[in-house]
């Protein structure tokens, strides 16, 4: 990349530079963001237009959804993985989003302070519930379960 | 007090209102993902539980908002696409009207055959 002869940035932002930050005073948290932001986006096209294809489409859809379903996938580790990278991601993304309008949108730094704090709170309860879920998944809580694994 | 901006830097067309659209859609599909992670998540409380709620999914009514949700997730997968073809394609700012073009089409034909089998399970064909 080439140098930009005079910094964009004031001299009030650089003097408020910290550790781990580039000369003209700022992380590369926003670079960062920016470039994860279209990578998981790429991958959240394959992982929820799968999911969607195979719950909603395939076979009897949303009328065939029910804890055998999730038992029968979850019984199969290539769901359990697909699953979890999707749950990740999607809340990553998702939260990267919001994020990003709380920003734009709350001018007070109170404002923004309290909205990322519920924001980031009710990511980190979604993200380990979701991810407890699938790990402890027990598929034969059902006892009528007709899954192999349960006989 | 917030001061009023000094003009505005929207500038309408396909480039603003689809921007406008992928902030809509994105919001709406992360408050969704919020209440689907927890419903999902009645699988390890019991069976009965699960297929309860689940069943709300299956009502008309939240069958036609599943509708609405997908249409989201299609366009926001797609312009989001569309956005990284501009961000990293050298001719993607030039043919960024076009693509929203081909982000409508794509749209299209993969939301009509969504749209028949999933109201065909919904209403009970």
């Amino acid at each position: 990349m080439s140098e930009i002869a005079a910094p964009r940035s004031s001299s009030r932002a650089r003097s408020l530079k910290g550790g781990g930050r580039n000369r003209s005073g700022q992380t590369n948290f926003e670079l960062y963001s920016w470039l994860f932001m279209r990578l998981s986006g790429l991958a959240l096209v394959i992982l929820v237009l799968g999911h969607l294809f195979v719950n909603l489409m395939l076979g009897g859809g949303i009328t065939a959804l029910d804890f055998g379903f999730v038992a029968g996938k979850w019984a199969n580790p290539l769901w359990q993985v697909w699953d979890l990278l999707m749950l990740w991601l999607a809340m990553l993304h998702g939260t990267n989003g919001l994020r990003t309008i709380i920003n734009d949108y709350a001018e007070k730094d109170q404002t923004r302070f309290w909205l990322k704090a519920l924001l980031i709170t009710a990511a980190l309860v979604i993200v380990v519930l979701g991810t407890l879920v699938i790990f402890t998944f027990d598929p034969c809580l059902d006892p009528n379960s007709t899954l192999s694994v349960c006989k | 007090m917030p001061s009023k901006p000094a003009g505005t830097l929207y500038r309408g067309r396909e480039g603003m209102w689809s921007w406008v659209a992928h902030r809509i859609t994105g919001v709406g599909i992360f408050f969704f993902l919020l209440v689907h992670v927890l419903d999902t998540a009645l699988v390890r409380v019991s069976p009965e539980a699960y297929n309860e709620v689940i069943g709300t999914y299956k009502n008309p009514v939240v069958g036609l908002l599943e509708v609405g949700l997908v249409a989201a997730i299609l366009f926001h997968a797609f312009n989001g696409i569309r956005l990284i073809l501009v961000d990293f394609w050298a001719k993607g700012p030039r043919y960024q009207r076009q693509m929203m073009i081909g982000v409508g089409v794509i749209w299209v034909v993969l939301f009509v055959p969504f749209v028949i089998r999933h109201l065909t399970h919904v209403f009970g064909g």
